[in-house]
């Protein structure tokens, strides 16, 4: 049996010159991603949160632990950065675009460089590891999960920067960037749960 | 726009050696292909899964019996169950959710269609991780050989001290990775669903399946996120020094039972939503009427999404949460009754007045709305604190579980792969078997999870090895695993009937069932670009309107 025919082609009815605009399906999908990231952590604070105090052994967070503001700035200012990289973009100008890129690497690499020397310290002159305590099982679970994902955005920020260097990117890319500075807001505003988790409440 | 006139775009299948044919299917992206591979996937590892259910009813068969060790016996219940859920029950349901979606839709195939190959690649691979731990967990202790702490493997079982070895590491990795390849496939579903659409096909105009695997893909993601979460927990713990779920050092195991049940309920909403999508196409067109009440089943639907996340600790009443907690999860629990309930009365009031046909999926459809009922009682009796510190671990939580998984979803599984089974394959498959099946598997099922209830309500708990005679138990196991050779019976015609039909089956054509949705349009097995001119709708049955013009539904919307 043939199938059954005469259903309408878009193409060729009438009503195909309507608007029938669907959401895009890349930013569609990265509002997922990050629907189900933000889960992942929502049970790492949570965790987090109902075990500031219940450690049987020392040292705490009150007596390790000191605000990371410089580095914080850091973080928040590549969302910044990295809006105004897409707006050069899509006025067209590639060189702007690659200097506010780098820049955003530059701040995104600077915050690592944070962590790196707080857990640096942590490790080698207050002796808290992650088996230490539950405080360091769970602070260096946390801020290592959103490290890793600064790590993860950090990549895929100096692929497009190799492609710019490149002289690959050009404006119609916009959409595809666009997708991806999504995700790098994300981790930014994780950023900011942790950091009022880690470094406010539970100091 | 004769679809079938249009050559293929890729090599045909048939022309090319075994090795060109299956390298076809490894690589392939194509949504249909990897439907079926996930269909196949979930098939084998239900019959795996079988198997072990076997096992341990046959020890369970008398008091005092010794058919397999202890040791063995807490392997089978745990990988009886991780199997079942993760990679009998999920690839199955997300086999057709790709198989189907685009088809319905009206698209050429999912959004990411890499990202699906991805997807069912880690599911699969995901698997064969359980089972290899079969050979791969010994190690170097010589501890173990396949996970044994339970298929929610509470802390402390799982902490070092207590498992020995990798078997449960290759439980963790195993559901984590299936678990990331199920996320992806569910961002995959929202952004067909979202961002597919042909043209005309609103969202009050899709399928009901549509809408259903839709909000099944939303609680995947908010869901199986938190278990990723829990195990990345259970790594740190057991190799990294990690104390989460240590309470020698301040940590909890309770903790672990709310992050795991908090996936753990929406888990029977992911699994049970697809099965309600089944029953939402396949009850209508047997009753030769549209759905009753559409819109109150889409909003009854967002309804479950929203009340599932919320009814996760019910399942732990057991371990003394205190008054206000068990308040508040009796409340919500008794909550989700109402929307579901609603969906049975849609469904029973579709088939009224109906011309009703009873063939193969429509039998398993009524199955399935008679078991799926008496399953949401129990569920209410367990629901009520006190009830449930009676029971609570007893053989009536399995019977009762039982009832929702074997009796609601593998119900309208076998329907689902009866009804589509000529679209999938381009053949017809035999309806006497298909029947046979039927009261082959409805007679075991009654036989082991209706009687089920009985021990338990007579103090049996689950989980338990042997038993001693003469507490009242005895003949009630018996007959429960009799019931079991029934249901293997059943499966056993089920294959089959499938390989049979399938090099042997009478062609079926592009319509079998006089049915409404898109998938039907086009040719069985459907091309690989699906349509050959993207369609147009104007009402939720468009086949309807195409072979009725003098009285189409949109008239009526």
């Amino acid at each position: 049996m043939t199938p059954v025919h005469g259903l309408q082609p878009a193409s060729a009815s009438r009503v195909a010159t309507e608007e029938w605009n669907l959401p895009s399906r890349g930013r569609v999908g990265m509002f997922g991603l990050i629907a189900a990231e933000s889960s992942i952590f929502t049970i790492f604070v949570v965790a987090y949160l109902f075990y500031i105090g219940k450690s049987v052994s020392g040292p705490g967070p009150r007596e390790v632990l000191s605000v990371p503001v410089f580095y914080t700035l850091c973080l928040l200012s590549s969302s910044l950065t990295i809006h105004l990289a897409l707006r050069a973009l899509r006025a067209g100008k590639a060189r702007a675009f690659s200097a506010w890129w780098f820049t955003t690497i530059s701040l995104g690499a600077g915050f690592l460089f944070g962590t790196a020397t707080e857990w640096h310290r942590l490790i080698y002159q207050d002796g808290l590891t992650i088996s230490t305590n539950l405080f360091g099982t769970t602070y260096y679970s946390l801020v290592g999960l959103h490290g890793f994902h600064v790590v993860v955005g950090l990549l895929m920020l100096s692929l497009v920067m190799t492609f710019s260097v490149l002289g690959w990117v050009r404006t119609e890319h916009v959409e595809r960037l666009d997708v991806l500075s999504l995700y790098w807001h994300f981790v930014d505003a994780v950023w900011v749960v942790v950091f009022t988790v880690v470094y406010i409440i539970g100091r | 726009m004769s679809t079938d006139s249009m050559p293929w775009p890729s090599t045909s299948g048939a022309s090319l050696p075994a090795v060109g044919r299956i390298h076809e299917w490894v690589t392939t992206v194509d949504h249909k292909r990897l439907g079926i591979m996930y269909i196949l996937c979930g098939l084998v590892f239900l019959v795996a899964g079988g198997i072990e259910a076997v096992v341990i009813r046959l020890q369970l068969i008398r008091p005092h019996n010794d058919f397999v060790s202890p040791e063995v016996f807490n392997r089978m219940f745990t990988m009886h169950g991780t199997t079942m859920i993760f990679f009998a029950a999920m690839p199955i349901v997300f086999g057709f959710a790709n198989y189907l979606m685009p088809l319905m839709v009206g698209a050429r195939d999912m959004a990411f269609p890499r990202l699906n190959a991805f997807s069912f690649w880690l599911t699969a691979f995901g698997g064969l991780l359980l089972y290899f731990s079969l050979v791969g967990a010994n190690g170097l202790y010589g501890a173990g050989n396949a996970p044994d702490v339970g298929w929610f493997a509470y802390a402390p079982l799982t902490s070092q001290t207590f498992s020995l070895g990798h078997s449960t590491d290759f439980w963790i990795l195993s559901i984590m990775v299936s678990g990331l390849g199920s996320v992806a496939t569910a961002i995959n579903i929202i952004a067909t669903v979202l961002c597919l659409r042909c043209p005309g096909m609103t969202l009050g105009k899709m399928p009901l399946f549509a809408w259903l695997n839709l909000i099944m893909a939303g609680l995947v993601v908010l869901a199986l996120s938190p278990l990723t979460a829990a195990q990345i927990m259970l790594l740190i713990d057991r190799y990294l020094g990690g104390h989460f779920f240590d309470t020698q050092a301040g940590g909890s195991a309770v903790m672990w039972m709310h992050f795991f049940w908090i996936f753990g309920h929406p888990e029977v909403y992911i699994l049970v939503l697809p099965a309600f999508a089944f029953a939402s196409e396949i009850i209508p067109v047997f009753s030769r009427k549209p759905i009753f009440g559409y819109s109150v089943m889409v909003a009854a639907t967002v309804a479950i999404g929203f009340i599932s996340m919320s009814v996760w600790a019910h399942h732990m009443f057991t371990i003394g949460m205190g008054p206000g907690l068990n308040t508040f999860f009796v409340f919500s629990t008794m909550v989700i009754a109402v929307p579901t309930g609603i969906k049975i009365f849609n469904w029973l009031a579709t088939m009224w007045g109906g011309k009703i046909q009873f063939k193969a999926p429509m039998l398993f459809c009524l199955g399935f709305l008679f078991q799926f009922l008496i399953a949401g009682l129990t569920g209410i009796m367990l629901g009520c604190a006190p009830f449930d510190w009676q029971l609570g671990n007893s053989y009536f939580v399995v019977a009762h579980f039982h009832y929702v998984i074997v009796g609601g979803i593998l119900f309208t599984t076998f329907a689902a792969i009866y009804y589509w089974f000529p679209k999938l394959t381009g053949r017809s498959y035999n309806e006497t078997l298909g029947r046979l099946h039927f009261w082959l598997f409805l007679i075991g099922f009654h036989l082991t999870f209706t009687f089920m209830h009985i021990p338990g309500l007579l103090g049996m708990p689950r989980r338990i090895y042997t038993y001693e005679p003469g507490r009242g138990w005895d003949t009630w196991n018996l007959i429960v695993t009799v019931g079991v050779f029934f249901q293997t019976a059943g499966v056993l015609v089920l294959l089959m009937n499938l390989f049979w039909s399938y090099l042997r089956g009478p062609s079926a054509g592009s319509d079998p069932w006089d049915a409404w949705t898109l998938e039907w349009s086009t040719a069985s097995p459907p091309p690989a670009y699906n349509f050959a001119e993207i369609p147009r709708v104007r009402s939720r049955r468009p086949l309807w309107d195409l072979k009725h013009p003098d009285d189409p539904d949109w008239r009526y919307e």
